[in-house]
């Protein structure tokens, strides 16, 4: 018979930490509320009859977020056997408002206090046996991150079978709540506290609430009169008073404030003056390093060297050897090596930035960012918290898309893995010194333009999309904790960085694979009467397939089958485009900038075409990792798919009304074209003006998932 | 009525109130800003926006906007 433990907690509290530690799974930790989503589920530790489900980071059961809902739907619906909770030793008072809604629940709990360490760093005590006397429930003192008191903890957990006895509340809230159960008939306390609260999502549960409202309404009323205050905030105070009732002893001297170290780095860092200041330069540490110096340096490395040399040598020396047809050794060594080492060889920078990012996170910097940068960001429905994966995604959007994980909030965190590759990325520059050079003569506006564009695509999308009924809603509610500042642990640094490289270097090896074979097969196969390898582009079936759906691309002023390759084969990799280019126009070897092209591309180009396929090559669906990346963030094929298409009909969209336009007055002349572009740019004004969509409430499944993470 | 929001910087206050409804007073009043509770704003983000306050022993973040639908008295 399994025993099913629930892991609950505020976010923050190093829930995920200790999952690892009772389980031996592995899971993302970080220092910023709210990492795990996901339900995660392992097998406790010596004990494989017991069960482990780690719940949402939640700061109360009141089910106003998706992670709220989440847990208590778990925990009344799937009566687990016992719930830890783990509780952050160096914000007591704060965690135990949780735990007296988990105590109500009608299931043996055990208290975990974590940061004992931190606790004992900042020369306090807590006296655990009082507390437990208090609140008449088992504690143990743990560390998380260095493993202590887990095996303390896990007996006692073997030990729990005992429901806790009720806290009091003040005389007259228990008669109310007395009152509250007999009317609706319910034993669960926690349930008659909800229905106080007047929270319509217990009500499902009982059966008999309708035929008492109005009576019911008459108990919350007169003792909302009596005490003048409502009752969310009446049972808010109630539960505090509780806890402080437990605590032992007081805490933390409020009035007369001791300054920790945290305090006083919190004093500089975000300082009015010197925060900004300090920003810039921990990003420009960053940024310089993992995005500029050594990380390309590693990139380059592993895309020209081991990738674009060693590897593939060796192989083809192989193949050759074992006497492998010449087609399927190319298909390996260009195809396949070509194609996942491209996405491979961002591994290690993204390691790299991954380890700055779990730094960031795991000190308490991460939370800062955000309170500084929040005001900047919420006009355009981001959070300030947006602000890191677009500085990241100038250099690559892969880890930029990725760095949007740290944001708690769903649809933030959506909105932000979706527009974060409008931002130009490193291989992006190839492209924009490509039209630059051959169609302007390497105007130096051309560039700075390409990343007005891109912040300006994303703060209209920002606009536009948050109206949608898709991310509509109340602005998800700014009331962050800011941790306290610790030094960063190595091993949740480390942790964290191999949790999310392995899951982009999975994703090279699954779609990311899949769909760089399907552009090599189809720039190198053909029907010239019967399927055939093509040694010229020309024959292939990409240009039979470009040439197909040029016409798509005609409005914006280069419906040739040329530019569409170029533009298809952007899709492997935003340099690609360059490349094919070469590939196309006959030169065997292009630069950088692609400076062989320039004549042949200047011919076929006007000015507005050129810079109308530069605006569509910016913005359009990026290269199949970032791809993959967003398909990570967004969780599900559908999300993917939505955002792939939006960003591509926003790009199409804006390369039209730049295109038509501009050929307006350029010719001073208005044709059909030009009424559908107008049209087309009111529609957009429209998108930006419109009062924004009716919320959806989000979807919650509540169904009890047992597998058992690896 | 004094709100949150008038508070000066380093400046102690009392909670009196938390007006409005649904997920954001929900999630103000979890975090401990219940009536009678002692707040110190301590800081403001470098654009005057959001604060940052000490309550209960730990520091808390909350926009102006919505603080200003916090009573308080001095």
């Amino acid at each position: 018979m399994t025993r099913i433990i629930a892991l609950a907690g505020n976010p923050n509290s190093g829930k995920s930490t200790l999952f690892n530690r009772l389980t031996g799974a592995k899971q993302s930790v970080g220092n910023w509320p709210g990492v795990t989503l996901e339900r995660k589920v392992g097998r406790l530790r010596h004990h494989p009859e017991v069960e482990i489900v780690d719940l949402p980071g939640v700061y109360s059961l009141s089910a106003y977020t998706l992670e709220e809902r989440v847990a208590r739907d778990y925990l009344l619906d799937a009566q687990p056997d016992c719930i830890i909770n783990i509780v952050d030793g160096t914000n007591l008072e704060r965690n135990l408002f949780l735990t007296t809604q988990l105590l109500e629940l009608g299931i043996p709990v055990v208290i975990a206090i974590n940061m004992m360490d931190l606790v004992r760093h900042q020369g306090l005590t807590i006296d655990t046996t009082l507390l437990s006397r208090n609140l008449g429930v088992p504690v143990v003192e743990i560390s998380a991150s260095h493993g202590t008191g887990i095996d303390q903890l896990t007996n006692a957990v073997l030990d729990a079978h005992t429901v806790p006895a009720l806290l009091p509340y003040t005389p007259e809230q228990e008669s109310v709540l007395a009152e509250i159960m007999h009317l609706v008939g319910t034993s669960n306390r926690w349930i008659a506290t909800q229905v106080f609260e007047r929270d319509q999502f217990v009500n499902p549960r009982l059966p008999h609430l309708a035929h008492v409202q109005d009576q019911l309404e008459t108990i919350i009323t007169t003792h909302e009169d009596a005490l003048d205050d409502d009752a969310i905030s009446i049972m808010a105070a109630e539960r505090y008073t509780q806890v402080t009732n437990a605590l032992p002893g007081p805490l933390h001297p409020t009035s007369a404030r001791v300054l920790t170290v945290s305090d006083r780095i919190d004093q500089i860092v975000t300082h009015r003056w010197l925060a900004l200041p300090i920003f810039a330069a921990v990003m420009f540490v960053v940024y310089y390093i993992s995005v500029t110096t050594v990380g390309t340096y590693v990139t380059d490395y592993t895309n020209d060297v081991i990738f674009g040399n060693v590897v593939p040598n060796h192989i083809a020396v192989w193949l050759s050897d074992i006497g492998t047809a010449e087609w399927l050794s190319r298909l390996i060594v260009e195809g396949i090596i070509g194609g996942v080492g491209a996405v491979l060889g961002f591994v290690p920078q993204l390691m790299l930035l991954f380890v700055f990012l779990a730094i960031l996170e795991d000190s308490g910097y991460m939370a800062r960012v955000a309170f500084i940068m929040d005001r900047a960001f919420r006009h355009f429905g981001l959070s300030g918290k947006s602000f890191i994966p677009m500085l990241i995604g100038t250099g690559c959007s892969v880890p930029g898309i990725m760095a949007s994980r740290t944001i708690e909030n769903e649809r933030d965190h959506k909105l932000t893995a979706m527009t974060t590759s409008f931002i130009p990325c490193g291989a992006k520059l190839a492209v924009i010194a490509l039209i630059s050079g051959a169609i302007f003569q390497g105007a130096w506006w051309v560039a700075p333009s390409a990343y007005f564009v891109g912040m300006a695509a994303v703060v209209l999308s920002g606009i536009i999309l948050k109206k949608s009924v898709l991310f509509s809603g109340d602005p998800a509610p700014f009331v962050m904790e800011l941790p306290p500042y610790h030094a960063p642990r190595p091993s949740v640094v480390l942790r964290s960085m191999w949790d999310r490289s392995w899951a982009f270097i999975r994703r090279a090896g699954t779609i990311i694979l899949l769909a760089t074979m399907t552009i090599w097969f189809l720039a190198n196969v053909g029907w010239q009467s019967g399927l055939h390898f093509v040694d010229d582009l020309d024959n292939s079936f990409l240009a039979a397939m470009s040439g197909s759906i040029a016409w798509v691309f005609a409005p914006l002023g280069w419906g040739t089958w040329q530019s569409t390759a170029a533009t298809l084969s952007g899709l492997v990799a935003k340099e690609s485009v360059v490349g094919t280019f070469g590939v196309l126009y006959g030169v065997a070897e292009v630069s950088e900038d692609g400076a062989e092209v320039w004549g042949q591309l200047a011919a076929s180009f006007t000015v507005l075409a050129a810079y109308s396929f530069l605006l569509f090559n910016l913005l359009c669906a990026p290269c199949f990792a970032a791809i993959g990346a967003i398909r990570r963030e967004m969780g599900d094929g559908r999300w993917t798919a939505f955002a792939v298409a939006y960003q591509t009909i926003f790009a199409w969209t804006i390369a039209f009304i730049f295109y038509q336009v501009g050929i307006a007055i350029r010719d001073r002349a208005v044709d059909g074209w030009t009424i559908l572009a107008a049209t087309a740019l009111a529609g957009i004004v429209w998108l930006l003006v419109k009062k924004p969509a009716k919320p959806r409430r989000l979807a919650v499944t509540s169904g009890v998932r047992s597998e058992v993470a690896a | 009525m004094t709100t949150l929001r008038d508070v000066s910087i380093g400046e102690v206050c009392q909670i009196q109130r938390v007006l409005g409804d649904g997920e954001l007073k929900r999630r103000i009043v979890a975090m401990g800003l219940t009536r009678g509770t002692t707040v110190r704003v301590t800081n403001v983000a470098p654009f005057g926006d959001p604060l940052e306050l000490q309550v209960r022993g730990y520091q808390l973040s909350v926009r102006k906007d919505d603080a200003a639908r916090i009573e308080v008295t001095l």
